[in-house]
């Protein structure tokens, strides 16, 4: 390890965003095939017949301004569609559309902290270009099967900076880009259906100058960009330390083993044909365009982790809602504490309850939970404001509530059927006080002689009889109103 | 040669019912039977047309609406798609290809009620200026049939000197359309880069390709201008039509400003086409017309030109002819590599593989600065000199062809003799201005003649107007 440490890492990514599109990068064919069989969604334009021609999806360009917005830069106001030849059975053209002499992203930045530290990544250009088919090799046939759903998809591609020098760096710069394209609603970003594909770039060098870099491609979650990298630091310093030079390639991670294999060595540059696509026209924003998409762009991410921030949460706090709104969007965690906030409800309460009850609960039930929660965190709030609730008893209310297909038409008595509610009713509780205190004449006399401690004992005991039901504090008062007016005790 | 009247009139025939479509039609199928030894076409459609005969004729039967073209049968080039028809582009690779879409041009001439009876003769993939590079047969001159029609779109305008159909569709790359309209004495539109949509016909040079009609006259190419110019949702690189649409009138040429192209009146032009050239420009200056001499020196290098700009793109077009998903396919290979080898080997002729071979060479690493991107500096040179021309003259004028219709196999063994057929025409396409091909008399050999007239971008209802008035001083 000491022989090790002497080795800087540096590592850069480009990380491939599907855009959330309604259609295609070029083509009328829908962007959703999750749930199509393969080869339907296809028109000829897809499918590369003769005399189709692509046509520009504006929507791309929204999505892509909205990623430069996100990524602390503006789009370039002109840019223009290449052609990159090769051939494969899942690129129907012969070649794929890309943005290679002017992407529409040139320049930005993601910042991110690493064990509290600020890390600050540039982005070098992001450029819109369209996916290709999928291709598929089933063992033991003499056939390969091609589903050209994906042929079209837009993606755009983030290229970092070298500038990250850990696994660490890598793992958070790839889950802070997530974020970012998240929050800037620029894609799905379900990272299994591949809707984010990370490929790092890593070399390793002792004298300052960087050492020969490989391509490790396709990785699909946070932990395999860092045990890609993880991986490759150690494998490259083992090549030198043996003697050996790293071989510039292209290499794969297999996830069973947690390794990188060898894909392709690239002894000559690949030779694309870049030509400029003559069917597309080059791409010219006007300023109020950009204005525009700028003004309607969702919140943010720091806006969000600001507001929080406002709030009293804490970063751990922070950051569990901050995924927690991506992963079940539907429940809205964010906007519900906003709206709270705003009604001058306790915010930082209810943003509690959904960290420590809610959010755990949704993870547990894959996000299936009642979707009424404005009127459950509203309710409770107010049950536990009037003292008909203990602290205890809201977390098991909102649990309850949670996981029940349909809400009680009337909360407030199906807390209290529950045997929830607590007893604020003073009569009931000075008669089990009495008893306690007449049961506990050990606990009195301690108290009386100034041992104050004692009267948890009791409030405890009051708590017990009466199943819970009893409001604390109440409770607390009728004790001491007793062991001070009535010397009986 | 056998003409067809007027659109304008058939149509009016067909309305006032003194002509069915039907007559029409049957009258078309029956000339490109009698004319089959031409060898102008691919396929007919017989059953579709008269079917979609049928139907005008009995919607004008029932007082119904039918379009400015109820009725009129033409031509396709076989590199346009038509829903349901055999589209090959002339090509082995695309033999017995059935598109499941069709053109937006045969949609919008469809929809105006013209009918598509046949598909014309080509240089494979329209790589050609002789038809002798269609995979399938040669087709000949209508003047002389020891001679070829011209190319790419030689089928095309065959038809129409033959009097197959009233107009015929053809594509022009770097002069597909004037070439063979001049060699086959036909009228001959190259409109403005972007008029007409290129969405659903097979690509040559994207860049470069234009879509336009070939017909007996200028008025007759007006009406079917009119009818397929104009935005396309599915080609980006399409523009609006002129708000007057392209029915023109005469036009005085009194004032008219016209620049004869220097550079086309010098060496390896056939006397006989200086001469016709000549008279022509005499008439013009009887008429009235300002007429000067202007110099484009940049055309000296415009055939080297486009020689790297279209086969870069014809290579790049091609790629998606690769056996995977329609066409052609080689089922005995035996590795993916091979598939493609076979495939591409075997369904392509030799001078679409001679221009894919140029092609990747000039895009490849170490040769695109040197060949593509010089080629496009050279073209936007190309662009501002024909600009500065404009400013000064409102139209360019000149020969359409050094030659008249060379013989079948005259230069189809050298293709730099058979490229020099296009060096009057290619200035047009990579410039992108609206180009026509007049009929402009006739040799001692009694081979028709072209003459051509170019103007600025956009300006191709001035074009057809200057060669209707031209067209009528002839008459």
């Amino acid at each position: 390890m000491r022989e090790n440490s002497r080795y800087l890492p540096t590592i850069g990514i480009e990380c491939h965003v599907q855009l959330k599109t309604v259609s295609k990068l070029f083509s009328g064919a829908s962007n959703d095939s999750r749930d199509s069989k393969p080869n339907t969604n296809v028109n000829h334009i897809d499918f590369g017949l003769p005399g189709a021609l692509p046509v520009l999806n504006t929507e791309a360009l929204t999505l892509a301004v909205r990623a430069a917005l996100a990524l602390k830069t503006k789009p370039q106001l002109f840019s223009t569609f290449d052609r990159k030849h090769y051939f494969y059975p899942d690129l129907p053209m012969g070649y794929q559309i890309t943005q290679y002499d002017n992407p529409i992203i040139k320049g930005g930045s993601v910042e991110f902290y690493v064990d509290g530290e600020k890390k600050t990544v540039g982005i070098t250009r992001a450029h819109i270009e369209a996916d290709a088919g999928k291709s598929t090799h089933p063992e033991g046939v003499n056939f390969s099967l091609v589903d050209l759903n994906r042929a079209g998809t837009p993606l755009l591609e983030i290229v970092s900076e070298p500038e990250m020098h850990s696994a660490a760096e890598a793992k958070a710069y790839a889950k802070e880009l997530y974020l970012l394209m998240r929050y800037a609603g620029v894609t799905e970003g379900i990272l299994y259906h591949g809707n984010m594909r990370f490929d790092v770039n890593v070399s390793v060098s002792k004298d300052g100058q960087l050492g020969t870099r490989s391509e490790t491609k396709n990785l699909n979650s946070f932990r395999s960009v860092e045990k890609a990298v993880e991986y490759e630091i150690k494998r490259q310093i083992e090549v030198i330390e043996s003697g050996n030079k790293v071989a510039q390639e292209t290499r794969g991670w297999l996830d069973a083993k947690q390794r990188t294999i060898t894909q392709r060595v690239k002894e000559n540059a690949d030779d694309y044909r870049y030509m400029p696509d003559p069917d597309l026209p080059p791409v010219t924003l006007d300023v109020r365009f950009v204005n525009e998409i700028e003004k309607s762009m969702p919140n943010t991410l720091s806006f969000w982790r600001n507001e929080l921030k406002r709030l009293g949460l804490n970063e751990h706090q922070i950051e569990i809602l901050i995924e927690a709104n991506l992963d079940f969007n539907e429940a809205n965690y964010l906007s519900l504490i906003q709206d709270f906030d705003s009604k001058g409800i306790d915010a930082r309460q209810i943003a509690n309850w959904l960290v420590n009850i809610d959010i755990p609960l949704a993870k547990e039930t894959e996000g299936v939970l009642n979707s009424n929660r404005a009127i459950i965190y509203t309710v409770v709030a107010q049950l536990l404001r009037e003292s008909k609730l203990s602290s205890t008893n809201s977390k098991e209310l909102i649990t309850q509530l949670l996981q029940l297909e349909n809400l009680p038409e009337d909360i407030g008595k199906y807390a209290e059927d529950k045997g929830l509610l607590q007893q604020s009713d003073s009569n009931q509780i000075e008669t089990i006080v009495d008893e306690v205190l007449k049961e506990n004449p050990k606990a009195v006399e301690d108290i009386k002689s100034g041992e104050q401690k004692a009267i948890g004992f009791l409030i405890g005991q009051v708590m017990q009889r009466s199943k819970g039901q009893a409001n604390p504090s109440l409770t607390k008062q009728i004790i001491e109103n007793r062991l001070t007016k009535n010397s009986n005790f | 040669m056998d003409q067809w009247e007027p659109i304008k009139q058939l149509v009016k025939s067909v309305k006032n019912g003194k002509v069915s479509a039907v007559n029409l039609v049957e009258r078309s199928l029956s000339k490109i039977e009698s004319n089959s030894e031409y060898k102008a076409i691919i396929s007919t459609l017989k059953q579709s047309a008269l079917k979609r005969a049928t139907e005008i004729d009995e919607s004008i039967k029932k007082g119904g609406k039918v379009g400015v073209l109820a009725g009129i049968p033409f031509i396709a080039k076989d590199n346009f798609l038509v829903f349901g028809a055999e589209t090959t582009a002339a090509s082995n690779i695309l033999k017995g290809f059935i598109p499941p879409y069709q053109a937006t041009v045969i949609n919008r001439l469809e929809e105006q009620g013209a009918i598509c009876v046949a598909k014309a003769n080509l240089d494979a993939f329209a790589h050609g200026a002789s038809t002798e590079n269609s995979d399938f047969f040669i087709t000949k001159n209508p003047y002389d049939k020891t001679r070829v029609p011209g190319g790419s779109s030689g089928g095309s305008a065959a038809a129409v000197a033959l009097g197959m159909a009233p107009f015929a569709l053809g594509t022009d790359t770097g002069g597909s359309i004037r070439q063979p309209s001049a060699f086959c004495g036909v009228f001959g539109m190259k409109p403005t880069y972007g008029l007409v949509s290129r969405s659903g016909v097979i690509a040559m040079g994207s860049s470069l390709d234009c879509i336009g009609p070939i017909t007996s006259r200028v008025e007759d190419a007006e009406i079917i201008l009119d009818v397929m110019s104009g935005l396309d949702e599915l080609d980006a690189t399409t523009i609006a039509k002129d708000n007057l649409g392209y029915g023109s009138s005469l036009i005085s040429l009194k004032g008219t400003k016209i620049g004869v192209i220097k550079e086309y009146l010098g060496e390896g032009v056939d006397s006989e086409i200086l001469d016709a050239t000549q008279s022509k420009i005499i008439e013009l200056k009887k008429a009235g017309a300002e007429v000067k001499e202007v110099s484009l020196p940049s055309l000296e290098y415009a055939l080297a030109c486009y020689y790297i700009i279209c086969p870069a793109e014809v290579s790049s077009n091609l790629s998606r002819y690769d056996g995977q998903r329609y066409g052609y396919s080689d089922r005995s290979a035996e590795s993916l590599f091979d598939s493609y080898v076979n495939t591409r080997g075997k369904g392509f002729g030799t001078e679409a593989k001679r221009r894919i071979i140029i092609g990747t060479f000039v895009l490849s690493s170490g040769y695109y600065d040197a060949y593509y991107k010089k080629a496009m500096t050279v073209r936007t040179k190309l662009i501002n000199e024909f600009n500065d021309a404009f400013n000064d003259v409102d139209f360019l004028v000149g020969p359409v062809t050094p030659t008249t219709a060379f013989k079948i196999g005259e230069r189809s063994q050298n293709p730099l003799d058979m490229y020099l057929a296009d060096v009057m025409t290619v200035a047009a396409n990579l410039t992108g201005v609206p180009a026509v091909s007049l009929p402009n008399g006739f040799s001692k050999e009694k081979l028709p003649i072209g003459f051509q007239i170019m103007a600025p971008q956009r300006k191709d209802r001035d074009l057809l107007s200057l060669a209707k008035t031209i067209e009528s001083l002839s008459l």
